[in-house]
């Protein structure tokens, strides 16, 4: 198996944009990537794409093609790959396997949602099909009140609190702050976020991340490779996807995400480290629990830990181990099938020095961890200098 | 069905397209001791380890109440 690296990255602002569509979303990206990359669209010879509902947010199918042609991307294999919140996470880890396997030597993934042409409870109708449409979501479950009863089980098990909840919440929000790429750029204090207006309870929408337009792209070669490209490639440690029950009512315990776990421990032994050796994470708020109980599942700290951990400080941009340092989810913004790539860019410009008024202090090694539906989807990647 | 425990709940407040007429709402996944399902939950509020009775089926999703 040949060693990869990243050696382009490109965002657009994430946001709500009543003016653009999802495919010159995606366009944007793919060509910010491929410029980063010094690579010309003939030269990809595949195109992954993490897309969770464009046919039911804007009525659009077959979008790899569709969004390839528009980057001058043709005769090559351009597919679409859903898994809820994770499709991009999973574009990334396929395209990851296909360079890792000796298939191809310079690919193109990227990652795209449109999501604010939707009135809101018609997106919560759509997020919905991420999770078991003849069970939980026909007893009118959406995806916060999945996470309400998770972080309900969690708060009964653990003693956590919603004033732990908060501080996820105000730290993500004092970084995104200063993310020019930000969807929602304002700092919020913990009484504000206590006082939110209830979503499905205990959650306000203070806990949940934002329902966005976005797109992010990466191109992915071989190491071996990596010169010819860039001068700061950033090299793939290790990286692995999961797989879990999608129904919650199915899940033994449902404060521990599976997938997670098993994502965590099998890319932490590709890359020949511990949880202990993660300097600094983008992980997946899509609500302000599940950034608590990815910090747990990921092994940063124990499980039942990580109301007091968020509170600690330690996971502020200043901490020692910043996690969410780009806004996460929360405040940076969630057009779902971009959000995996779009924390690999993330890291990837953190390990680069690259990343400004956001800069972690210690940067050589990176963590990535893309979730889809409440836990049945989980892609972990670990990055870090390539030497 | 049968009568069962409540391992977790929440109260909907912001609901899908099909149910806008119904929020607030509550919804718990319920204990029925070899398997859980997600329901109903009708009249009183119901908390964590609250005992529940099964009330009826409307549209395959399952209806409980507390046990007074």
């Amino acid at each position: 198996m040949r060693r990869v690296a990243v050696v382009g990255v490109g965002k657009t602002a994430f946001g709500a944009f009543p003016d653009r569509d999802l495919r010159s979303l995606a366009v944007e990206a793919g060509e910010k990537a491929l410029r980063d990359a010094n690579v010309k669209p003939g030269g990809v010879e595949a195109f992954y794409l993490g897309n969770f509902a464009g046919p039911s947010f804007i009525g659009q199918n077959h979008l790899a093609p569709y969004v390839g042609a528009g980057l001058g991307i043709s005769g090559v294999p351009a597919t679409r790959f859903e898994a809820a919140c994770a499709s991009s996470g999973a574009a990334f880890f396929h395209a990851w396997s296909a360079v890792a396997a000796g298939i191809y030597d310079v690919v193109l993934v990227g990652g795209v949602e449109k999501m604010t042409s939707q009135p809101t409870p018609r997106v919560a109708e759509i997020l919905a099909g991420a999770g078991d449409m003849s069970g939980e979501m026909r007893a009118g479950a959406t995806f916060p009140a999945l996470f309400a009863m998770i972080a309900r089980r969690h708060m009964y098990q653990y003693g956590t609190t919603r004033e732990q909840l908060a501080a996820v919440a105000v730290k993500n929000h004092a970084n995104g702050a200063k993310n020019p790429l930000a969807h929602m750029r304002k700092t919020i204090t913990v009484e504000q976020a206590l006082a939110g207006k209830p979503v499905a309870e205990p959650l306000t929408v203070y806990d949940c991340s934002l329902v966005s337009d976005g797109a992010a792209a990466v191109v992915p070669v071989p190491l071996e490779r990596a010169a010819e490209f860039t001068g700061k490639p950033v090299a793939v440690l290790g990286i692995s996807q999961t797989s879990d029950r999608v129904a919650l009512d199915e899940k033994e315990d449902i404060t521990t995400l599976r997938a997670v776990r098993s994502s965590a421990e099998k890319a932490y032994k590709m890359a020949e480290v511990t949880a202990a050796d993660i300097q600094f994470a983008e992980v997946h708020d899509c609500f302000t629990i599940a950034e608590i109980l990815s910090c747990e599942d990921l092994g940063f700290v124990k499980k039942g830990e990580g109301g007091l951990y968020a509170q600690s400080g330690a996971t502020c941009l200043r901490g020692e181990r910043p996690v969410n340092a780009s806004g996460g989810l929360k405040s940076k913004g969630h057009p779902v099938g971009a959000t995996g790539v779009a924390q690999i860019c993330d890291v990837a410009v953190q390990i680069r020095g690259e990343a400004g008024d956001l800069q972690v202090a210690r940067n050589e090694i990176g963590l990535a961890q893309n979730l889809g539906g409440s836990g049945a989807t989980s892609v972990v990647t670990i990055l870090g200098a390539a030497r | 069905m049968t009568n069962g425990t409540v391992y977790t709940e929440t109260v909907v407040w912001s609901p899908p397209e099909m149910y806008v007429n119904d929020a607030p709402y509550q919804i718990a996944i319920v204990d029925l001791g070899d398997r859980r399902v997600t329901a109903r939950i009708l009249g009183e509020r119901v908390a964590i380890g609250d005992a529940v009775e099964f009330v009826e089926s409307r549209n395959e999703v399952p209806h409980f109440r507390k046990v007074s």
